[in-house]
Protein backbone atom coordinates (compact mmCIF):
# COMPACT_ATOMS: atom_id res chain seq x y z
CA UNK A 1 0.00 0.00 0.00
CA UNK A 2 1.04 3.56 -0.77
CA UNK A 3 -0.72 5.22 2.09
CA UNK A 4 0.12 8.84 2.93
CA UNK A 5 -0.97 9.45 6.50
CA UNK A 6 -1.48 13.16 8.14
CA UNK A 7 -0.84 12.94 12.03
CA UNK A 8 -1.52 16.07 14.21
CA UNK A 9 1.18 16.79 16.76
CA UNK A 10 -0.02 19.57 19.52
CA UNK A 11 2.39 21.19 21.75
CA UNK A 12 0.66 21.55 25.31
CA UNK A 13 1.94 22.26 28.87
CA UNK A 14 3.95 19.48 30.02
CA UNK A 15 1.93 16.32 31.53
CA UNK A 16 3.89 17.06 34.86
CA UNK A 17 3.92 20.64 35.58
CA UNK A 18 1.31 21.96 38.06
CA UNK A 19 -1.01 24.50 35.97
CA UNK A 20 -1.35 27.87 38.07
CA UNK A 21 -4.32 29.99 36.43
CA UNK A 22 -3.15 33.76 35.52
CA UNK A 23 -4.03 36.50 38.43
CA UNK A 24 -6.58 38.08 35.41
CA UNK A 25 -8.50 35.15 35.09
CA UNK A 26 -7.20 35.09 31.52
CA UNK A 27 -5.98 31.39 31.13
CA UNK A 28 -3.52 29.60 33.25
CA UNK A 29 0.29 30.33 32.86
CA UNK A 30 2.56 29.33 30.19
CA UNK A 31 5.39 31.30 29.83
CA UNK A 32 8.27 29.96 30.83
CA UNK A 33 6.80 26.31 32.00
CA UNK A 34 7.73 23.24 30.56
CA UNK A 35 5.95 22.21 26.91
CA UNK A 36 5.94 18.68 25.61
CA UNK A 37 3.94 17.14 22.61
CA UNK A 38 0.64 16.33 23.60
CA UNK A 39 0.77 12.02 25.14
CA UNK A 40 -2.27 11.15 23.28
CA UNK A 41 -0.42 12.51 20.18
CA UNK A 42 2.87 10.63 20.73
CA UNK A 43 0.74 7.63 20.69
CA UNK A 44 -0.67 8.59 17.00
CA UNK A 45 2.71 9.91 16.09
CA UNK A 46 3.84 5.97 17.05
CA UNK A 47 1.02 4.09 14.98
CA UNK A 48 1.87 6.05 11.94
CA UNK A 49 5.65 4.89 12.72
CA UNK A 50 4.69 1.54 13.05
CA UNK A 51 2.30 1.67 10.05
CA UNK A 52 5.24 2.42 7.99
CA UNK A 53 7.77 -0.37 9.60
CA UNK A 54 4.63 -2.55 8.45
CA UNK A 55 5.03 -1.08 4.97
CA UNK A 56 1.17 -0.37 4.96
CA UNK A 57 2.20 3.67 4.14
CA UNK A 58 4.90 5.13 2.62
CA UNK A 59 4.85 8.54 4.19
CA UNK A 60 4.17 10.12 7.54
CA UNK A 61 3.53 13.98 7.86
CA UNK A 62 3.64 15.45 11.19
CA UNK A 63 1.20 18.30 11.37
CA UNK A 64 0.93 21.32 14.09
CA UNK A 65 -0.18 24.58 14.61
CA UNK A 66 0.80 27.48 16.21
CA UNK A 67 4.16 30.27 16.83
CA UNK A 68 7.30 28.96 16.16
CA UNK A 69 7.80 26.63 19.08
CA UNK A 70 5.43 23.95 17.39
CA UNK A 71 8.66 22.94 15.01
CA UNK A 72 10.30 21.52 18.25
CA UNK A 73 7.12 19.41 18.56
CA UNK A 74 7.49 18.19 14.68
CA UNK A 75 10.84 17.87 15.50
CA UNK A 76 9.96 15.40 17.91
CA UNK A 77 7.40 13.70 15.52
CA UNK A 78 10.28 13.76 12.98
CA UNK A 79 12.05 11.83 15.43
CA UNK A 80 10.29 9.31 16.12
CA UNK A 81 10.19 8.54 12.68
CA UNK A 82 7.53 11.19 10.81
CA UNK A 83 9.26 11.67 7.35
CA UNK A 84 8.62 15.48 7.11
CA UNK A 85 6.54 18.14 9.04
CA UNK A 86 4.20 21.06 8.04
CA UNK A 87 3.91 23.75 10.80
CA UNK A 88 1.01 25.64 10.11
CA UNK A 89 1.35 29.00 11.30
CA UNK A 90 -0.70 30.95 13.88
CA UNK A 91 0.23 33.05 16.41
CA UNK A 92 -0.80 35.93 18.38
CA UNK A 93 -4.62 36.35 19.30
CA UNK A 94 -5.39 34.21 16.32
CA UNK A 95 -3.52 31.18 18.81
CA UNK A 96 -5.29 31.93 22.00
CA UNK A 97 -8.72 31.19 20.47
CA UNK A 98 -7.78 28.81 18.23
CA UNK A 99 -10.18 25.44 18.88
CA UNK A 100 -10.68 22.08 17.63
CA UNK A 101 -12.87 23.28 15.13
CA UNK A 102 -10.06 25.64 13.25
CA UNK A 103 -7.59 23.22 13.89
CA UNK A 104 -9.94 20.52 12.04
CA UNK A 105 -10.55 23.01 9.06
CA UNK A 106 -6.57 23.29 8.73
CA UNK A 107 -6.32 19.46 8.91
CA UNK A 108 -9.11 19.44 6.42
CA UNK A 109 -7.55 21.49 4.11
CA UNK A 110 -4.45 19.73 4.64
CA UNK A 111 -5.93 16.42 4.01
CA UNK A 112 -7.17 16.82 0.56
CA UNK A 113 -4.08 19.25 -0.44
CA UNK A 114 -1.55 16.22 0.13
CA UNK A 115 -3.94 13.56 -1.18
CA UNK A 116 -3.81 12.01 2.68
CA UNK A 117 -5.30 8.40 2.75
CA UNK A 118 -5.34 8.61 6.53
CA UNK A 119 -5.43 10.99 9.05
CA UNK A 120 -3.76 9.90 13.01
CA UNK A 121 -4.77 12.24 15.63
CA UNK A 122 -4.53 12.08 19.57
CA UNK A 123 -8.49 11.51 20.85
CA UNK A 124 -7.85 14.20 23.31
CA UNK A 125 -5.24 17.33 24.31
CA UNK A 126 -4.44 17.54 27.87
CA UNK A 127 -4.70 21.50 28.12
CA UNK A 128 -8.38 21.75 26.59
CA UNK A 129 -9.59 18.34 27.29
CA UNK A 130 -11.97 19.06 24.22
CA UNK A 131 -11.63 15.54 22.47
CA UNK A 132 -13.13 16.43 19.25
CA UNK A 133 -10.60 18.03 16.47
CA UNK A 134 -11.02 14.11 14.94
CA UNK A 135 -14.38 13.38 15.14
CA UNK A 136 -14.72 17.33 13.51
CA UNK A 137 -12.03 16.70 10.71
CA UNK A 138 -14.03 13.77 9.75
CA UNK A 139 -17.33 15.39 9.43
CA UNK A 140 -15.16 17.95 7.05
CA UNK A 141 -13.89 15.56 5.13
CA UNK A 142 -17.00 13.30 4.83
CA UNK A 143 -14.79 10.45 6.02
CA UNK A 144 -15.68 8.04 8.60
CA UNK A 145 -14.05 8.18 11.94
CA UNK A 146 -12.40 5.56 14.01
CA UNK A 147 -12.10 7.34 17.88
CA UNK A 148 -10.62 6.45 20.91
CA UNK A 149 -8.52 3.45 19.23
CA UNK A 150 -6.87 0.34 21.21
CA UNK A 151 -6.05 -1.57 18.30
CA UNK A 152 -5.65 -1.00 14.60
CA UNK A 153 -5.94 -2.74 11.94
CA UNK A 154 -5.76 -2.14 7.48
CA UNK A 155 -7.64 -5.28 5.89
CA UNK A 156 -8.13 -4.94 2.19
CA UNK A 157 -8.26 -1.62 2.15
CA UNK A 158 -10.38 -1.05 4.86
CA UNK A 159 -9.30 0.21 8.76
CA UNK A 160 -10.43 -2.04 11.63
CA UNK A 161 -10.54 -0.52 14.61
CA UNK A 162 -11.06 -1.69 18.40
CA UNK A 163 -12.78 1.35 20.31
CA UNK A 164 -12.83 2.05 23.87
CA UNK A 165 -16.30 2.60 24.51
CA UNK A 166 -17.94 2.95 28.29
CA UNK A 167 -18.74 -0.95 29.03
CA UNK A 168 -15.73 -2.35 27.33
CA UNK A 169 -14.45 -2.51 23.84
CA UNK A 170 -16.48 -2.40 20.48
CA UNK A 171 -15.22 -3.05 17.26
CA UNK A 172 -15.83 -1.04 13.89
CA UNK A 173 -15.00 -1.29 10.02
CA UNK A 174 -14.49 1.60 8.44
CA UNK A 175 -13.87 2.87 4.57
CA UNK A 176 -10.58 4.23 4.28
CA UNK A 177 -9.17 7.52 3.58
CA UNK A 178 -10.40 7.63 7.32
CA UNK A 179 -9.85 9.66 10.54
CA UNK A 180 -8.57 7.85 13.76
CA UNK A 181 -8.16 8.88 17.38
CA UNK A 182 -5.63 7.05 19.68
CA UNK A 183 -6.63 5.95 23.08
CA UNK A 184 -3.99 5.10 25.49
CA UNK A 185 -3.76 1.46 24.67
CA UNK A 186 -2.96 1.63 21.05
CA UNK A 187 0.41 1.32 21.56
CA UNK A 188 3.24 2.65 23.75
CA UNK A 189 5.09 5.37 22.10
CA UNK A 190 9.38 5.20 21.24
CA UNK A 191 11.92 7.40 22.82
CA UNK A 192 13.65 9.18 20.24
CA UNK A 193 16.86 8.04 19.80
CA UNK A 194 20.01 10.42 19.55
CA UNK A 195 21.01 9.10 15.89
CA UNK A 196 17.33 9.88 14.87
CA UNK A 197 17.10 12.91 16.33
CA UNK A 198 20.29 14.02 14.44
CA UNK A 199 18.38 12.58 11.76
CA UNK A 200 15.40 14.41 12.11
CA UNK A 201 17.05 18.18 11.95
CA UNK A 202 17.57 17.41 8.15
CA UNK A 203 14.17 16.35 7.63
CA UNK A 204 11.80 19.59 6.19
CA UNK A 205 9.40 21.30 7.62
CA UNK A 206 7.47 23.28 5.62
CA UNK A 207 5.69 26.43 6.44
CA UNK A 208 2.05 27.69 5.48
CA UNK A 209 -0.64 29.80 6.95
CA UNK A 210 -4.36 28.98 7.66
CA UNK A 211 -5.11 31.75 4.82
CA UNK A 212 -3.16 29.77 2.54
CA UNK A 213 -5.51 26.63 2.55
CA UNK A 214 -8.28 29.14 2.72
CA UNK A 215 -8.81 28.56 6.47
CA UNK A 216 -10.71 31.91 8.49
CA UNK A 217 -9.45 30.88 11.66
CA UNK A 218 -11.92 33.02 13.66
CA UNK A 219 -13.33 31.48 16.91
CA UNK A 220 -17.11 32.19 17.92
CA UNK A 221 -16.48 30.92 21.49
CA UNK A 222 -15.43 33.53 24.03
CA UNK A 223 -13.23 32.69 27.08
CA UNK A 224 -15.04 34.83 30.11
CA UNK A 225 -13.04 33.91 32.84
CA UNK A 226 -10.47 31.10 33.83
CA UNK A 227 -10.61 30.11 37.95
CA UNK A 228 -9.32 28.14 40.27
CA UNK A 229 -11.56 24.97 40.79
CA UNK A 230 -12.43 25.23 44.58
CA UNK A 231 -9.98 23.15 46.63
CA UNK A 232 -10.79 20.13 48.66
CA UNK A 233 -9.20 20.56 52.15
CA UNK A 234 -7.45 17.37 53.56
CA UNK A 235 -9.32 15.73 56.23
CA UNK A 236 -7.81 13.84 59.11
CA UNK A 237 -5.51 10.81 59.37
CA UNK A 238 -7.29 7.55 60.92
CA UNK A 239 -4.84 5.53 62.68
CA UNK A 240 -6.48 1.91 62.57
CA UNK A 241 -9.31 0.32 60.63
CA UNK A 242 -11.74 0.19 63.54
CA UNK A 243 -11.56 4.10 63.36
CA UNK A 244 -12.00 4.57 59.90
CA UNK A 245 -14.96 2.38 60.17
CA UNK A 246 -15.99 4.24 62.93
CA UNK A 247 -15.71 7.68 60.92
CA UNK A 248 -17.73 6.80 58.34
CA UNK A 249 -20.45 5.02 60.31
CA UNK A 250 -20.40 8.81 61.75
CA UNK A 251 -20.42 10.33 58.86
CA UNK A 252 -23.62 7.68 57.69
CA UNK A 253 -21.64 6.95 54.66
CA UNK A 254 -22.07 3.62 55.32
CA UNK B 1 -35.15 28.20 22.82
CA UNK B 2 -35.37 25.00 22.51
CA UNK B 3 -33.09 22.13 22.85
CA UNK B 4 -32.58 18.47 21.15
CA UNK B 5 -31.30 15.85 23.63
CA UNK B 6 -29.65 12.85 21.53
CA UNK B 7 -30.57 9.63 24.10
CA UNK B 8 -28.30 7.08 23.98
CA UNK B 9 -29.18 3.33 24.76
CA UNK B 10 -28.95 -0.08 23.69
CA UNK B 11 -32.31 -0.43 22.23
CA UNK B 12 -33.83 -1.83 25.53
CA UNK B 13 -32.84 0.46 28.19
CA UNK B 14 -31.98 3.98 28.36
CA UNK B 15 -28.24 4.85 29.52
CA UNK B 16 -28.27 6.81 32.49
CA UNK B 17 -26.18 9.68 31.74
CA UNK B 18 -29.39 10.68 29.67
CA UNK B 19 -31.23 11.61 32.60
CA UNK B 20 -28.76 14.07 33.57
CA UNK B 21 -28.42 15.43 30.60
CA UNK B 22 -32.23 16.28 30.06
CA UNK B 23 -31.40 18.15 33.43
CA UNK B 24 -28.85 20.18 31.50
CA UNK B 25 -31.04 21.00 28.86
CA UNK B 26 -34.20 22.01 31.11
CA UNK B 27 -31.47 24.79 32.45
CA UNK B 28 -31.17 25.76 29.02
CA UNK B 29 -35.30 26.57 28.46
CA UNK B 30 -37.89 23.86 29.02
CA UNK B 31 -39.00 23.30 25.43
CA UNK B 32 -36.55 19.97 25.42
CA UNK B 33 -37.20 17.27 22.73
CA UNK B 34 -35.25 13.75 23.23
CA UNK B 35 -34.53 12.02 19.80
CA UNK B 36 -34.35 8.20 20.11
CA UNK B 37 -32.69 6.48 16.86
CA UNK B 38 -32.05 2.74 16.98
CA UNK B 39 -32.93 -0.60 15.53
CA UNK B 40 -35.72 -1.80 17.22
CA UNK B 41 -36.27 1.51 19.82
CA UNK B 42 -40.15 1.28 21.28
CA UNK B 43 -38.90 0.44 24.38
CA UNK B 44 -36.65 2.99 24.66
CA UNK B 45 -39.02 5.80 23.65
CA UNK B 46 -41.67 4.23 26.15
CA UNK B 47 -38.96 4.73 29.00
CA UNK B 48 -38.36 8.36 28.00
CA UNK B 49 -41.93 9.26 27.76
CA UNK B 50 -42.41 9.38 31.58
CA UNK B 51 -39.03 11.09 32.79
CA UNK B 52 -39.66 14.42 33.57
CA UNK B 53 -38.93 17.33 31.23
CA UNK B 54 -39.40 16.05 28.08
CA UNK B 55 -41.84 17.56 25.92
CA UNK B 56 -41.50 15.61 22.53
CA UNK B 57 -40.08 12.58 21.48
CA UNK B 58 -38.56 12.13 18.26
CA UNK B 59 -38.49 8.08 16.83
CA UNK B 60 -36.00 7.16 14.32
CA UNK B 61 -35.83 3.79 13.45
CA UNK B 62 -33.82 2.60 10.75
CA UNK B 63 -31.48 -0.80 10.02
CA UNK B 64 -28.41 1.86 9.91
CA UNK B 65 -28.36 2.88 13.44
CA UNK B 66 -26.76 -0.56 14.17
CA UNK B 67 -24.50 0.43 17.04
CA UNK B 68 -25.66 3.87 16.70
CA UNK B 69 -22.22 4.75 14.37
CA UNK B 70 -21.87 8.62 13.89
CA UNK B 71 -21.74 8.39 10.08
CA UNK B 72 -25.44 7.48 10.24
CA UNK B 73 -26.53 9.50 13.50
CA UNK B 74 -25.15 12.87 11.79
CA UNK B 75 -27.28 13.10 9.07
CA UNK B 76 -30.35 12.54 11.06
CA UNK B 77 -30.21 14.69 13.45
CA UNK B 78 -28.56 17.58 10.82
CA UNK B 79 -31.71 16.35 9.37
CA UNK B 80 -33.97 16.78 13.04
CA UNK B 81 -32.34 19.87 13.70
CA UNK B 82 -33.18 21.35 10.57
CA UNK B 83 -37.04 20.57 10.64
CA UNK B 84 -37.23 21.54 14.21
CA UNK B 85 -34.94 24.80 14.23
CA UNK B 86 -33.16 23.43 17.81
CA UNK B 87 -31.45 26.21 18.79
CA UNK B 88 -29.45 23.96 21.31
CA UNK B 89 -28.19 20.16 20.74
CA UNK B 90 -27.02 18.35 23.70
CA UNK B 91 -25.60 14.61 24.71
CA UNK B 92 -24.05 13.43 27.85
CA UNK B 93 -20.31 13.04 27.74
CA UNK B 94 -19.69 9.56 27.41
CA UNK B 95 -17.86 7.61 24.48
CA UNK B 96 -20.94 7.93 22.91
CA UNK B 97 -22.23 11.65 22.89
CA UNK B 98 -18.63 12.67 22.49
CA UNK B 99 -17.92 10.63 19.43
CA UNK B 100 -21.09 11.74 18.06
CA UNK B 101 -21.39 15.51 18.72
CA UNK B 102 -18.36 17.05 17.40
CA UNK B 103 -19.19 15.71 13.97
CA UNK B 104 -22.58 16.99 13.83
CA UNK B 105 -21.10 20.21 15.07
CA UNK B 106 -18.36 20.54 12.40
CA UNK B 107 -21.52 19.94 10.12
CA UNK B 108 -22.93 22.99 10.95
CA UNK B 109 -19.84 25.17 11.78
CA UNK B 110 -20.23 25.62 15.02
CA UNK B 111 -17.61 24.85 17.80
CA UNK B 112 -19.39 22.04 20.04
CA UNK B 113 -18.34 22.51 23.90
CA UNK B 114 -17.37 19.31 25.54
CA UNK B 115 -18.22 17.92 28.96
CA UNK B 116 -19.63 21.04 30.62
CA UNK B 117 -20.14 20.83 34.54
CA UNK B 118 -22.46 24.26 34.47
CA UNK B 119 -24.87 25.96 32.66
CA UNK B 120 -25.22 30.30 33.64
CA UNK B 121 -27.10 30.53 30.97
CA UNK B 122 -28.59 30.05 27.20
CA UNK B 123 -24.79 30.57 25.91
CA UNK B 124 -22.49 30.83 29.02
CA UNK B 125 -21.34 27.38 30.03
CA UNK B 126 -18.52 26.35 32.51
CA UNK B 127 -16.37 23.25 32.18
CA UNK B 128 -12.83 22.22 33.00
CA UNK B 129 -8.91 22.20 31.41
CA UNK B 130 -6.18 20.88 32.67
CA UNK B 131 -7.44 18.00 34.21
CA UNK B 132 -9.65 20.07 36.47
CA UNK B 133 -6.90 22.00 37.57
CA UNK B 134 -9.08 24.87 36.06
CA UNK B 135 -12.63 26.05 35.48
CA UNK B 136 -13.00 27.93 31.79
CA UNK B 137 -16.64 30.05 31.27
CA UNK B 138 -17.65 30.02 27.93
CA UNK B 139 -19.64 32.02 26.14
CA UNK B 140 -20.88 30.44 22.91
CA UNK B 141 -21.75 32.93 20.04
CA UNK B 142 -22.98 29.69 17.83
CA UNK B 143 -25.89 30.09 16.03
CA UNK B 144 -26.35 26.43 17.16
CA UNK B 145 -24.80 25.63 20.72
CA UNK B 146 -23.97 21.94 20.83
CA UNK B 147 -22.74 20.60 24.22
CA UNK B 148 -22.13 17.75 26.21
CA UNK B 149 -22.80 16.95 29.78
CA UNK B 150 -20.85 15.81 32.51
CA UNK B 151 -23.35 13.62 34.27
CA UNK B 152 -21.97 13.63 37.57
CA UNK B 153 -22.33 17.76 37.49
CA UNK B 154 -26.13 17.53 36.48
CA UNK B 155 -28.93 15.74 39.37
CA UNK B 156 -30.46 12.76 37.03
CA UNK B 157 -34.13 13.89 35.74
CA UNK B 158 -37.56 12.20 37.35
CA UNK B 159 -37.84 8.65 35.25
CA UNK B 160 -42.03 8.77 35.72
CA UNK B 161 -44.56 11.51 36.52
CA UNK B 162 -43.53 12.97 32.44
CA UNK B 163 -46.07 12.47 29.86
CA UNK B 164 -43.86 13.13 26.29
CA UNK B 165 -45.52 13.30 23.23
CA UNK B 166 -43.65 11.05 20.17
CA UNK B 167 -43.42 11.66 16.70
CA UNK B 168 -41.17 9.23 13.93
CA UNK B 169 -38.71 11.67 12.38
CA UNK B 170 -37.98 10.30 9.08
CA UNK B 171 -34.39 8.55 8.11
CA UNK B 172 -31.96 10.00 5.94
CA UNK B 173 -30.25 6.94 3.23
CA UNK B 174 -27.56 4.95 5.23
CA UNK B 175 -24.35 6.34 4.31
CA UNK B 176 -22.46 3.00 4.44
CA UNK B 177 -19.03 3.92 5.16
CA UNK B 178 -18.76 2.11 8.10
CA UNK B 179 -19.72 -0.95 9.77
CA UNK B 180 -20.49 -2.00 13.43
CA UNK B 181 -18.82 -5.38 13.99
CA UNK B 182 -19.14 -6.28 17.86
CA UNK B 183 -19.34 -4.96 21.34
CA UNK B 184 -17.60 -7.17 24.08
CA UNK B 185 -18.43 -5.53 27.51
CA UNK B 186 -17.12 -6.46 30.60
CA UNK B 187 -19.21 -8.78 32.70
CA UNK B 188 -20.03 -7.52 36.15
CA UNK B 189 -22.79 -7.91 38.20
CA UNK B 190 -21.32 -4.89 40.50
CA UNK B 191 -23.14 -1.41 40.20
CA UNK B 192 -22.10 0.99 37.01
CA UNK B 193 -18.78 2.69 38.07
CA UNK B 194 -20.11 5.74 36.34
CA UNK B 195 -23.17 6.05 38.79
CA UNK B 196 -22.62 3.60 42.07
CA UNK B 197 -22.77 5.24 45.08
CA UNK B 198 -19.70 4.03 46.67
CA UNK B 199 -16.26 3.26 44.28
CA UNK B 200 -13.24 1.03 45.37
CA UNK B 201 -10.52 2.12 42.97
CA UNK B 202 -7.08 0.38 43.01
CA UNK B 203 -3.78 1.61 41.41
CA UNK B 204 -0.37 0.68 41.18
CA UNK B 205 0.13 -0.29 44.86
CA UNK B 206 -1.93 -3.22 44.17
CA UNK B 207 0.81 -5.01 42.63
CA UNK B 208 -1.38 -6.96 39.96
CA UNK B 209 -4.22 -7.72 38.35
CA UNK B 210 -4.64 -10.51 40.73
CA UNK B 211 -4.82 -8.70 43.62
CA UNK B 212 -7.48 -6.39 42.30
CA UNK B 213 -9.94 -9.47 43.98
CA UNK B 214 -9.21 -7.72 47.42
CA UNK B 215 -11.31 -4.75 45.95
CA UNK B 216 -13.89 -6.43 44.51
CA UNK B 217 -14.65 -8.52 47.98
CA UNK B 218 -14.25 -4.89 50.05
CA UNK B 219 -17.06 -3.79 46.95
CA UNK B 220 -18.92 -6.78 47.70
CA UNK B 221 -19.64 -5.63 51.07
CA UNK B 222 -20.37 -1.98 50.27
CA UNK B 223 -22.48 -2.22 46.96
CA UNK B 224 -19.68 -0.51 45.62
CA UNK B 225 -18.14 -0.13 41.75
CA UNK B 226 -14.45 -1.22 41.42
CA UNK B 227 -12.32 1.31 39.25
CA UNK B 228 -9.00 1.65 38.36
CA UNK B 229 -5.91 4.48 38.56
CA UNK B 230 -4.33 5.21 34.86
CA UNK B 231 -1.67 3.52 36.21
CA UNK B 232 -2.81 0.49 36.89
CA UNK B 233 -4.41 -0.07 33.39
CA UNK B 234 -1.30 0.93 32.17
CA UNK B 235 0.91 -1.97 33.80
CA UNK B 236 -2.40 -4.08 32.31
CA UNK B 237 -3.90 -5.24 36.19
CA UNK B 238 -7.40 -3.96 34.78
CA UNK B 239 -9.41 -2.95 31.27
CA UNK B 240 -9.14 0.58 30.58
CA UNK B 241 -12.91 0.71 31.27
CA UNK B 242 -12.60 0.83 34.70
CA UNK B 243 -10.28 4.00 34.48
CA UNK B 244 -11.08 6.69 36.69
CA UNK B 245 -9.24 9.90 35.52
CA UNK B 246 -8.94 12.87 33.50
CA UNK B 247 -8.82 10.47 30.25
CA UNK B 248 -11.01 7.90 31.36
CA UNK B 249 -14.40 7.81 33.83
CA UNK B 250 -15.30 11.20 35.91
CA UNK B 251 -16.94 9.63 38.91
CA UNK B 252 -18.30 11.34 42.43
CA UNK B 253 -19.88 8.86 44.35
CA UNK B 254 -20.68 8.81 47.94
CA UNK B 255 -18.37 7.09 49.43
CA UNK B 256 -14.87 7.16 47.09
CA UNK B 257 -12.10 4.46 48.20
CA UNK B 258 -8.45 5.15 46.62
CA UNK B 259 -6.53 1.90 47.67
CA UNK B 260 -2.86 2.14 46.98
CA UNK B 261 -3.27 5.20 44.26
CA UNK B 262 -0.73 7.69 44.88
CA UNK B 263 -2.74 10.50 43.34
CA UNK B 264 -1.71 11.66 40.16
CA UNK B 265 -3.10 15.09 38.66
CA UNK B 266 -5.52 12.68 36.13
CA UNK B 267 -6.69 10.99 38.53
CA UNK B 268 -7.58 13.45 40.99
CA UNK B 269 -9.23 15.01 37.98
CA UNK B 270 -11.64 11.82 37.57
CA UNK B 271 -12.94 11.35 41.20
CA UNK B 272 -12.47 14.61 43.23
CA UNK B 273 -16.29 15.78 43.07
CA UNK B 274 -17.27 12.49 45.57
CA UNK B 275 -18.46 13.59 48.92
CA UNK B 276 -15.81 11.48 50.72
CA UNK B 277 -12.92 9.98 50.09
CA UNK B 278 -10.41 7.47 52.08
CA UNK B 279 -7.47 7.22 50.78
CA UNK B 280 -5.61 3.73 51.99
CA UNK B 281 -1.66 3.69 51.17
CA UNK B 282 1.55 3.12 52.78
CA UNK B 283 3.23 5.90 51.30
CA UNK B 284 2.77 9.06 54.21
CA UNK B 285 3.79 11.62 51.41
CA UNK B 286 1.23 10.43 48.41
CA UNK B 287 -0.76 12.93 47.26
CA UNK B 288 -4.30 11.06 47.88
CA UNK B 289 -3.95 12.12 51.02
CA UNK B 290 -4.40 15.99 50.32
CA UNK B 291 -7.85 15.21 49.07
CA UNK B 292 -8.47 12.59 50.97
CA UNK B 293 -11.07 12.90 54.21
CA UNK B 294 -9.84 9.86 56.02
CA UNK B 295 -6.60 9.05 55.41
CA UNK B 296 -5.13 5.65 56.69
CA UNK B 297 -1.31 4.80 56.30
CA UNK B 298 -0.73 1.42 56.06
CA UNK B 299 -0.16 -1.73 54.49
CA UNK B 300 -3.02 -2.43 52.07
CA UNK B 301 -2.54 -5.99 51.99
CA UNK B 302 -2.99 -5.72 55.57
CA UNK B 303 -5.90 -3.56 55.85
CA UNK B 304 -7.90 -4.13 52.98
CA UNK B 305 -9.12 -7.73 54.14
CA UNK B 306 -9.49 -6.38 57.74
CA UNK B 307 -12.01 -3.77 56.60
CA UNK B 308 -13.70 -5.90 54.59
CA UNK B 309 -13.77 -8.27 57.39
CA UNK B 310 -15.08 -5.22 59.45
CA UNK B 311 -17.68 -4.66 57.29
CA UNK B 312 -19.38 -8.20 57.29
CA UNK B 313 -20.31 -7.98 61.31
Amino acid sequence: MSARVLVGVKRVIDYAVKIRVKPDHTGVVTDGVKHSMNPFCEIAVEEAVRLKEKKLVKEIVAVSCGPQQVQETIRTALAMGADRGIHVEVSGKDYETLGPLQVSKIMAALAKKEEADLIILGKQAIDDDCNQTGQMTAALLDWPQGTFASELTLEGGKLKVVREVDGGLETIMINMPAVVTADLRLNTPRYATLPNIMKAKKKKIANVKPADLGVDVTSRLEVLNVDEPAQRLAGVKVETVEDLVGKLKESGRI
Amino acid sequence: QSTLVVAEHNNDTLTPITLNAITAANKVGSDVSCLVAGTNCAKVAEQLSKVQGVKKILIAQHAAYKGLLPEELTPLILATQKQFGFTHICAGASAFGKNLLPRVAAKLDVAPISDIIEIKSADTFVRTIYAGNALSTVKCNESVKIFTVRGTSFEPAAVDGGSASSEEVSSSAAAGVSEWLEQTLTKSDRPDLASAKVVVSGGRGLKSGDNFKLLYDLADQLNAAVGASRAAVDAGYVPNDMQVGQTGKIVAPELYIAVGISGAIQHLAGMKDSKTIVAINKDPEAPIFQVADYGLVADLFKVVPELTEALKK
